[in-house]
């Protein structure tokens, strides 16, 4: 049964989730591993949601609610963001961040 | 729910009417009406925006996640106005041959988040708030990468959608761990539930750091700079002014409606994040040479300016900021108006080519003079007040080391304000910009700049409107 885990073991995967998907995207030069990353930290959140509206509030259903607006968003801004690395990919022939220095400082 | 009630999302459902109109007009209007079908949507908008400033009743709907009150519509009217603006600067752009196909979809993108960004500030529930904020920035990222030939403008769009994405990742975070001490997701009840405990200072912190991104203050201003240089022109004053002043509009209304509790911490916060960011926005400021960039890092020292207004929190403070907001909104978009007007003209971005210009261009250049005074502060144009009010509502609360420093930087934003002036009027040229006849739109736009610029700041009006306004919107919290 969910229930012989506590939540805090859950709260534990997801704040992990959560760091690593940041130190993804600090440390990644290729940007669909950044955008991957990203997804990490939005996965973070959706488990954050679902449990803690399982186990704390479970009379009402905005955790869950709220978790599936995230998905549904966050493929649209994936779409987007594809959309426009093709684009730079068409002119720079490159998805390196390292090759994206136009503007500095 | 009655009929009426559903009108009092009177704004976001004319913007939605217009936005599926245009969507039609632009298959209806051949290849060869492209200016008919400009100005058909402006004329569409203009409507939109003057239908805002009728008297609207103030309520909530669904259950309390859509809220409206004068405050609110006072800033819808502002984000209209300053959109009718910058579509009607872009004429100049938009008649170049490579765009004219392209123009209504420019024109939808636009509209879509100017929904977005009614939604999320009208939001009293997190949800309502994170569906408007990523209809604002999503089309946002399509926008600043819609010169898709331009390798410049791919970067732009890049760093906008990456930093979007990551930023709503923080602050979603933040709103999960609000959810867990909470058990609700309504600003108000949220409110009174939180108590201080370390978890809630955490969930403070990174919602603020979400928000932080948008509104750009430092330490989170490293994507402002190059996505404003990269963009469209008209993109970037869309982004420097709509786009900004919401993103700090609802950060006002989180911090005191859901974390009113946690006051003295975020007060803190602010202090420091005041300083840091009108010091390094105005040194970088200083060094730039290209227009956008250095309109970019002044706009990150005004977003400095504009915290000063949301440390003190009370009813003055709020109605400072909306205050600012509006007179930034005019004297921004007069300065991006001259800007993209000599951009669409002949290409040229950066401030050296900018010398003789008073000698063949007086009237724009004399714009220019206005808006770049207001942005300083300097006393008959409007930016005086904004910045007045703003140093007196911190220095309300007690904080006198930071309304002086924040002079002294007014100080030094002068010097680089002034070095644009000094570049047009004073340094010759062997080969200034040729005399140019803006067109209709944008002549129209600059005088709107100007005169609101000389109006706002010597009517009193405006300011105790909004201090009335705002004192409902406290009265109801």
């Amino acid at each position: 049964m969910i229930e012989d885990i506590p939540l805090s073991h859950i709260l534990i995967v997801s704040t992990l989730i959560f760091f690593i998907g940041v130190y993804g995207f600090m440390t990644r030069k290729n940007m669909i591993s950044m955008l991957i990353s990203v997804e990490l930290v939005l996965n973070a959140v959706n488990i954050n949601f679902v449990a803690i509206n399982r186990y704390l509030y479970p009379e009402r259903l905005e955790g869950h609610f709220f978790t599936l607006f995230v998905i549904g968003i966050a493929a649209a801004e994936a779409a987007v963001a594809i959309a426009i690395f093709i684009n730079l990919y068409r002119n720079i022939r490159s998805i390196d961040v390292d090759e994206v220095t136009e503007m500095k400082y | 729910m009655s009929f009426s009630d559903i009108l009092l999302m009177r704004n976001e459902l004319l913007l939605v009417a217009a936005t599926v109109v245009i969507l039609i007009a632009d298959l209806v209007f051949a290849a060869d009406q492209r200016k008919q079908f400009y100005y058909f949507s402006v004329f569409l908008i203009f409507i939109v925006a003057i239908t805002g400033l009728f008297p609207s009743e103030s309520g909530s709907i669904f259950g309390g996640m859509y809220e409206t009150g004068g405050l609110q519509i006072m800033m819808k009217n502002i984000l209209n106005f300053s959109t009718l603006i910058v579509l009607l600067q872009s004429w100049g752009w938009f008649s170049q041959v490579k765009q004219q196909k392209r123009i209504g979809e420019f024109m939808i993108l636009l509209l879509s988040t100017l929904i977005g960004m009614g939604y999320m500030i009208s939001s009293g529930h997190f949800l309502m708030f994170y569906l408007g904020l990523e209809l604002a920035t999503i089309p946002l990222a399509a926008l600043a990468a819609y010169d898709y030939y331009k390798s410049k403008s791919a970067e732009a769009g890049i760093k906008l959608i990456l930093l979007a994405a990551f930023s709503s990742g923080i602050l979603l975070f933040g709103i999960s761990l609000i959810y867990g001490i909470t058990g609700t997701l309504y600003f108000g009840e949220a409110g009174q539930l939180i108590n201080g405990s370390t978890l809630s200072v955490l969930g403070l912190v990174l919602i603020f750091t979400g928000l932080s991104f948008k509104v750009s203050l430092v330490p989170f201003h490293l994507w402002t700079a190059d996505v404003y240089e990269g963009s469209p022109i008209n993109v970037t004053s869309y982004l420097s002014v709509v786009s900004k002043g919401s993103a700090v509009f609802i950060m006002l209304i989180v911090l005191n409606t859901v974390f009113a509790s946690l006051n003295d911490i975020w007060d803190t916060l602010i202090y420091t994040i005041i300083i840091i960011t009108i010091t390094i926005g105005n040194l970088f400021a200083i060094r730039q040479r290209n227009i956008k960039r250095f309109l970019a890092f002044s706009s990150i020292a005004q977003a400095g300016f504009i915290m000063l207004g949301v440390i003190d929190n009370s009813a003055f403070g709020v109605a400072t900021v909306v205050y600012f907001i509006l007179v930034y909104m005019f004297s921004n978009l007069a300065a991006f108006g001259v800007a993209s007007a000599i951009s669409a003209e002949t290409g040229k971005e950066s401030i050296d080519d900018y010398k003789g210009f008073y000698g063949t261009n007086p009237r724009l250049s004399l714009v220019m003079m206005l808006a770049m005074f207001s942005l300083a502060g300097i006393p008959p144009v409007a930016g005086f007040f904004g910045k007045f009010f703003l140093f007196t509502a911190a220095a309300e609360k007690g904080y006198y080391i930071l309304v002086l420093i924040a002079v002294l930087n007014t100080i030094i934003s002068l010097y680089y304000y002034l070095l644009v002036i000094k570049v047009m009027f004073i340094e010759k040229s062997d080969s200034p910009i040729q005399f140019f006849s803006s067109n209709l739109p944008m002549k129209i736009s600059l005088v709107i700049c100007v005169l609101g610029l000389v109006i706002t700041g010597f009517t009193s009006g405006v300011f105790d409107y909004m201090v009335a306004v705002s004192d409902q919107l406290f009265s109801s919290i």
